[in-house]
């Protein structure tokens, strides 16, 4: 009963939020927001059993992730998201891809409903750091093998995109050095941001 | 009494949804990143309902692997917007555009 309590509590708290995210246009609002859904998603994992599972979502998400997010955020200094100035035909596409996908959850939610097995598990210890761990070192390593890989190469990305940039110390010099496409982009979104 | 499976894919799928529409919605390409965050953890919480209601530790497992390569994603693109930020003086998805002509 109390699960159930908080699931709701926090259910209507992660979609207040998600929602938040994409109805505010100034981007900080839009982080914190989407830091909201990150700690309700956490909640309800641990209502699901999962403590390592939660912890690695504060951890991960709500922790490195969004603060690299805010830090480029606050970097940039960017102004408010006028949202579709320009396309107007977006707002059928993303009406229309909305209401698939909700009739889309409205069925799975039917069906499942309908399936006959609905018992939860009675085994609380799979979430367990123990379980996680013996099964990721042992049936699992070579995937996780292969994600080390992967951070090492987005690592490496980063930091060889971030140096070549740093070269030049002004706009104007990266602008020649990437044959002058730069340069003349730089004076069209200024002349656009005249006309505005 | 715990909530019903249906009841964790419903708030999963109303997730999703509100992140697609985000992501056309939005013409920031910051935005529009977080708006597949959102999606990211929406599919996270399937793995998760479906794994407690198994009792099967690979749906824990694939959500461990989904946030180490979100961060890597995380790293990679806003690396991107910060150069697109340099050459463009903005980061509208609108302004990304020298390939079409």
């Amino acid at each position: 009963m109390v699960t159930t309590v908080f699931f709701f509590l926090f259910a209507g708290l992660a979609i207040a939020s998600a929602i938040s995210l994409v109805y505010h246009k100034n981007p900080l609002y839009s982080a914190v927001s989407l830091i909201g859904v990150f700690i309700a998603l956490a909640c309800i994992y641990i209502t699901l059993a999962a403590p390592f599972i939660a912890a690695v979502q504060i951890l991960v998400y709500a922790g490195a992730i969004m603060v690299l997010v805010v830090f480029v955020i606050m970097l940039l200094n960017l102004e408010d998201d006028n949202a579709l100035n320009r396309l107007k035909y977006l707002y059928f596409v993303g009406g229309g891809l909305g209401l698939i996908l909700l009739v889309q959850t409205f069925f799975v939610f039917y069906a499942v409903m309908r399936a006959p097995k609905q018992t939860v598990n009675q085994n609380e210890t799979v979430g367990k750091t123990l379980n996680i761990g013996a099964s990721m070192y042992t049936e699992y390593l070579l995937p996780v093998e292969i994600v080390g890989v992967l951070l090492l190469m987005a690592i490496i990305g980063g930091v060889i995109m971030v140096r070549r940039l740093s070269e030049g110390n002004n706009l104007r010099q990266v602008s020649v050095e990437t044959g002058n496409v730069g340069d003349t982009g730089k004076v069209e979104s200024d002349l656009k941001k005249a006309e505005r | 009494m715990e909530p019903s499976l249906a009841s964790y894919l419903a708030l999963s799928g109303i997730l999703f949804t509100i992140g697609a529409v985000g992501v056309i919605f939005k013409r920031n390409a910051i935005g529009m990143f977080m708006c597949i965050e959102l999606m990211l953890n929406a599919v996270n919480l399937t793995f998760v309902a479906f794994s407690r209601y198994y009792a099967d530790v690979t749906g824990q497992l694939f959500v461990f692997m989904v946030m180490s390569v979100a961060a890597a994603e995380a790293a990679v693109g806003l690396g991107i917007i910060i150069a697109f930020f340099r050459n463009r003086v903005s980061v509208d998805v609108d302004d990304a555009s020298i390939l079409k002509n």
